[in-house]
Formats: C-alpha cells, structure tokens, sequence
C-alpha cells in the first residue's frame, strides 16, 4: 500500500497509457535466452545503489544483468500485464504477500526453496519475520531486496515538552493524552484522511493489539465471517470513539498526505502526533529538514492495549519489497545467481544502508550506527527483528476488490457514514 | 464517376459519395465499434488483468441490481451534470456573446478566460487541491464564509460535489464561450443593423435575434457539456480520489475505480455498456427534443 499508493492518484493516468504501450507490444528482445537477465525493478531512490550492484556484479557474470526500473503505479499495471507473456522479465521487484501470491496462484513465479536451502548460508542472512511475507503456501517465492518500513507512532517534542507530557504507552495513556492535547488546543494526532490508507493504520495496528495476527490471517484466508470477529469489531468501535473524542480534529477528511498537508501540521506543532510508515522520516527531513535536525521529531512503537491478546512487540507495515524470478524466464539458474551474488552482497547492503534505507539482514546495526541516520536507524532495525509477527498492510495483503471495498468503507467509518457494525457487514458480504 | 455527379442538378445527387466517408467510417470502427464490442464481451466474464478471462455469464448484469454504490453514483453523476449545465450554458453564453464583439481589451480579457483550458488535468487538480487545503489552502480563509470554519471543504461530502461542480465548470465554461464567441461573429450584422432602425435597444436585440440565432449552438453546447460529465472524471479522481467516502464517485469513476484499482474488469466493462448507453440516449434526447436533428435554417427570409 503506502509506498504504493502514495503517488497513486497522480501516477493512475499515466498508467493508462503505461498498460496501452505494453498491450500494443514492445517486440523487443524478449527475456532469457538472448544472453542476459532482464530486471525490473521500481524507481526511487535505492536506484543508486541498484544500479552499483548490478555494474560490480556484471564485471565477472555471465549472462550479464540489464535493470530496466519504473515508476511506482505504472509499474504494477505493466508488470501484471507482462507476466506470463514472452515480455515478462526474468527478475522482478514485487510486494510480496497478496501482490505475490496472484502471481504464484498463475503459475507464474519460480520456486526459491530449493535454492535457498542449497545454500543455509544465503537463506539465514535475512530476517526470518521478513521472509514470512515472502512465503506462499510453505515455499519461497521472493528474497527482501530493499529496506524495511514498519509503522511507526511519530511525536513533536516541543508539543510534549511543553505539554509535559510523555510518549503514550498504553491505550489508556494515549486517550489521555487526547483530552490534554485538545484542551491545549492542539489536534492530538495528525491525519491524512483524504487517503484511507492513512487511517487503515490505525485498524491494522488496533487489531493486532486485540486479537493478535490470527483474526486478519482468517481475513486473508477469506474465512466466511471473519469480518465480523469480535475483535475486528471492538476494533472498529474503538476508532469510532476516537474519531468522537476528537483525536484527528474536525477537518481531517480534507488533509491529504501527498501534498504534506499532515507532516506540515505536526511538523509546525498543530498536531502532536502522527501515525504513519517509517518513510515520515524521509519525508520530514526533505519537506521540514530543521524538524528533524534540530531533534524535534520523536518516535515510538504504537501502545499496548489492555486486556489485548496480541504481542505489543508486532508491528505492522511493509516489510519489504522483494526480488522474484518468474517461472517463464529462459535462464533461472542465472537469475538466482544474481539475487546471491548481485543483491545479497555486502555492497550492495552497504549502498542501501547509504541511502537511508534499513535492509532485512542481520546483523547490519553496526553499519546502521555509522549511516545517515544512526538513532532512527537501528531504532527500526530493533523494532522489526524484536518483532514476533510483521503483519503486511492489508491493502497489499488482500485481493484488490477486497482492498479497495476496505479502504472505501473504512473512509465512510471516518467520516461517521456507517457504523462498526455495518463496515463489518459490508465486508463480510464481498466475494 | 461519383465526381460527375455532384455536378448534378438533381438535390439528391449534391451529396459527395459514400467513398469520402470512407476515412472516418474506419476510424469510427476501429476505435469505437470493435473495442464496445470488446467491452460488451468482457462484461459476461471474470477478468482480473491477469491470465485469461473466466466466463460468468450473466453475473455481472445481475451484480448492477446489487451494487449500492451504484444507485449513489448515478444520482451524483445526475446532480454534477445538472449542476454543470446551469452554471456553464448561462455564463459561457454571456462571456461568449460580451467576447464576440470588438475592442483590444475584449481580446485580451478574453485570452485570460481561455488558460484554464490549456491546462493539463493534473495541473488544474493540483493547483485546486493546494487552493482547497484546509491547513494552508485558501479554503481556511474562504471557509468560515461557507460554513466550513475549519476549511473541511474536501472533506465534506456536500461541500466536496459543490467544489467538483465548480472546478468541472471552471475549466469548461472558457471551451463554451469560445463556441459562443465563434457563433456570435456569424450572425449577420444586416440583422441588427435593421432592428436598430426600428428603434430596438440592447436587450431587445439580445432576446430577439442574438439568442434566436445562438439556438444550434445551445444545442451542440449543452450535448457537449451532458455528455461530457458523463464520462468526466480525471480531475475529480486527482483532487478527491471519489471520496470522501463515495462522495464524488460519479458514474464513470465508479467504473474506472472498479477497473483499474479493485481490478474487477468484467464488472467494470458491465458499467461501461450502461455509460455508453446512458450517454447515446441522453443526446438523442437533446436533439430530439431539440427540434436540432430537422437541421431547419434559423435564416429563413434573408
């Protein structure tokens, strides 16, 4: 979702045009067999330390690696409509989970398992919490290949020192906090409501803490009911009651995330609070770099919730993007070889680690305390491997219909349109 | 040989030959018949993008009668075409008939009047959704005049159609007065020239020849503007991604959204066929109506 979705409304024309370029057919040379290993991959700014990699690696291999990388939503729609056809590349970046697994389910994606426990030495160099995503009916069909971004509980620091305040721990602390902060005249928590997948956060999160993984798993597993679990319930009661107490304010249908409308505000102290993916901190540092200099920008793990049965130590989010290599390609071996040598070295790990991100590999705390970001660093590095469970954002963990029905509904609940009782009914009904 | 013919005397055979429609004859079938009958397929089957479709035969048809989204999005897609109707056809007649006449400063305001069209669909959903942050916007000025004191224009659903309705017709209205100003500039000055010997003022040549005149182009203006909301969505989809809620999810974005981001293109392409037929049957409507369709001259006498 998230990385996904954040430029989607912008990106979604161009994409139009994206999907009718790749239908008319590119007859360029197809994939393996003519000698290289095609890679696709997404645009952003890993690309340096991509491209690096793939430049030490094509020193010495053969075939040679040839990375084509493309913009965030165009790139889902062309590479849906590539796969399978002679198009398709022999390598390519995807979000694992349910994005994968559609992919799998089309006989479509190479089997990693025998490849990786040919080499334990190459498999155990990953986060086993990260790998889970990456696991579809028992098998591997993905390697992590770019950083991790949990959801993390952001907090101004001149808002709480002034306030006297401490970051919330508990469910408790943090209704608390509401009240203080709104008789201060400050929104308690900022949030781009514009954009459901802002506030599905909030029912990812709140769920894990109630019911632990198993209720979304029997989501994701399409159980009959299952949206209508008590704990998914209590869940959506819990964010009503928010909404009424006024955590968000009163416009914050209106706030866009894109535009930075709701890093501006708690950036600028309106809002105290701001739930959102570990890539805030990126943001921040580009659209208020003082913010973020000058140590103002606090962070923590969302708070427990009494009585809950899940571990307050889950955390939900993107745990990575992952490199896969489709069953169509000519020359498996090659591009298995690629995903080892080109996008598990230490080079590589070293580049991405240069550019801000936080890679799925153990052991790199040493080489985070030495990055860009040491503290923030190696506080999302521990809050990912203490992790018992990562739960995938649930827009990229379901089916597309079933996402985009969610985020509407969920939109509605924010807005008091319908109540807990009818999201869930609503869900419950969607084939 | 049909060249021969047109030389005729005959009325029937003034007409050029079927042979000079050839052109866009193919053009229209290529493009418009062969993918609606593409569509008309797809929408008996299950499609996600990927692999082959699955047939589902009449599922996606008896899917419309359950769809509560849909009921909401026709009424939506009613309100923006009436409410673009109402607020274009007078406005752009006006500025296109004030446009029309002569004078630098006319030209030059009129110039002005046009930019909103040359603007990408982006570029105006941009400019508007920074015009209506309700942070930093012009919405937490204007607001409070609106009801809205803490700028929640967008995050409104009342509010949020008005604001669609208003930018749809702000980027329109400058196309129409062109229309306007063009069919203005043909009327025959003789026209007035004689109603100002009788002694007619201003308004009275306004109401008795300059309207009279307009009347075709009312008619192609208002098929244009119905139409055209119809099927009408990129900046609505830009500035509110439909919402909040289903608030702005007109007709046509209900389809895209369906398409393009639940990937559900056999339901999608159900939804397609009801825009088509929607869209045909209410300018057919226009222009029969109308009396447009008997192409009657509007200059008979001169």
């Amino acid at each position: 979702m998230l990385r996904v979705r954040r430029r989607a409304r912008y990106l979604a024309l161009v994409a139009a045009s994206a999907l009718a370029l790749s239908a008319c057919g590119s007859s360029g040379p197809a994939g393996g067999g003519s000698g290289e290993v095609r890679v696709w991959s997404l645009q952003d700014g890993v690309n340096k330390a991509e491209r690096e990699a793939v430049a030490a690696y094509n020193k010495s291999a053969d075939p040679k690696v040839k990375m084509e990388t493309f913009l965030n939503d165009p790139y889902k729609q062309k590479l849906q409509v590539a796969m399978g056809s002679p198009q398709a590349p022999d390598v390519f970046m995807n979000w694992g989970g349910g994005n994968l697994k559609q992919y799998v389910d089309a006989g479509q994606v190479h089997d990693l398992t025998g490849a990786l426990n040919a080499d334990p030495a190459w498999r155990d160099r990953f986060l086993p919490v990260v790998m889970k995503t990456a696991q579809i009916n028992g098998k591997y069909y993905g390697v992590p290949e770019r950083g991790m971004q949990p959801i993390v509980l952001f907090y101004n620091k001149d808002v709480f020192a002034k306030a006297g305040q401490q970051p919330p721990k508990t469910w408790d602390d943090l209704l608390r906090l509401v009240d203080v902060f709104k008789d201060r005249g400050v929104t308690p928590f900022a949030l781009a409501g514009s954009q459901a997948w802002t506030e599905l956060m909030w029912l990812e999160y709140l769920l894990d803490r109630i019911g632990g993984p198993a209720p979304f798993q029997a989501i994701v597993e399409r159980r009959p009911g299952a949206w209508k679990d008590p704990s998914v319930l209590r869940a959506l009661t819990m964010i009503r009651e928010l909404v009424d107490r006024g955590a968000f304010g009163t416009n914050y249908a209106s706030v866009d995330y894109d535009v930075g409308g709701a890093s501006t505000i708690f950036a600028q102290g309106k809002a105290a609070m701001h739930l959102m993916g570990s890539w805030e901190y990126a943001t921040q540092l580009e659209q208020n770099p003082d913010f973020v200099k000058k140590d103002r920008m606090g962070w923590t793990a969302f708070p427990s919730v009494p009585g809950g049965q899940g571990d307050p130590k889950n955390i939900v989010g993107n745990p990575s993007n992952y490199m896969s290599v489709s069953a169509g390609s000519k020359d498996k071996e090659a591009a298995v070889r690629f995903l080892k040598e080109g996008l598990t070295s230490d080079a590589y790990i070293r580049g991405m680690i240069s550019v801000g991100e936080v890679p799925a590999i153990k052991g790199v705390e040493p080489q985070l305390r030495s990055g860009p970001a040491p503290e923030y660093g190696t506080f999302i590095y521990g809050l990912v491997s203490g992790a018992p469970n990562f739960t995938q954002s649930w827009d990229q963990a379901l089916p597309p219909n079933v996402a985009e029905a969610m985020l509407t509904n969920l939109s509605k609940l924010f807005l008091k349109d319908i109540t807990p009782q009818q999201f869930a009914d609503a869900m419950d009904k969607i084939k | 040989m049909q060249t021969g013919r047109l030389h005729g005397r005959s009325p029937v055979h003034q007409r050029p030959g079927v042979i000079w429609a050839a052109p866009a004859f193919v053009y229209f079938l290529v493009f418009a018949v062969v993918p609606l009958v593409l569509v008309v397929g797809l929408s008996f089957t299950h499609w996600n993008g990927l692999g082959m479709p699955r047939w589902a035969g009449a599922a996606n048809w008896s899917r419309l009668a359950e769809d509560p989204t849909l009921g909401s999005s026709i009424r939506l897609s009613l309100i923006l075409t009436a409410v673009a109707w109402l607020v274009q056809t007078p406005i752009s007649l006006l500025l296109g008939v004030w446009a029309a006449g002569p004078g630098r400063g006319r030209a030059a305001l009129s110039a002005v009047f046009f930019v909103p069209l040359l603007m990408s669909n982006a570029a105006v959903a941009l400019l508007w959704q920074s015009l209506l942050d309700p942070n930093f916007g012009l919405a937490e000025l204007i607001g409070p005049l609106l009801g809205a004191p803490d700028g929640n224009v967008l995050g409104d659903p009342g509010r949020a159609l008005a604001a669609m309705a208003l930018v749809v017709s702000w980027q329109f209205i400058p196309f129409h007065m062109l229309l306007y100003q063009a069919a203005t500039r043909q009327i025959p000055r003789s026209l007035y020239e004689a109603a100002a010997i009788d002694g007619a003022g201003r308004a009275r040549r306004f109401w008795s020849i300059t309207l009279p005149q307009l009347r075709h182009t009312i008619v192609s203006s208002s098929v244009l503007i119905v139409v055209g909301s119809l099927t009408y969505f990129e900046t609505i989809l830009l500035i509110t991604g439909a919402g909040p809620g289903t608030a702005t999810r007109v007709l046509p974005l209900h389809m895209y959204i369906t398409g393009f981001q639940a990937f559900e293109m056999g339901y999608a392409s159900a939804l397609a066929v009801l825009l088509v037929a929607a869209g045909t049957a209410l300018s057919i409507g226009i222009v029969r109506m109308t009396g447009y369709s008997r192409m009657d001259s509007s200059r008979e006498g001169m």
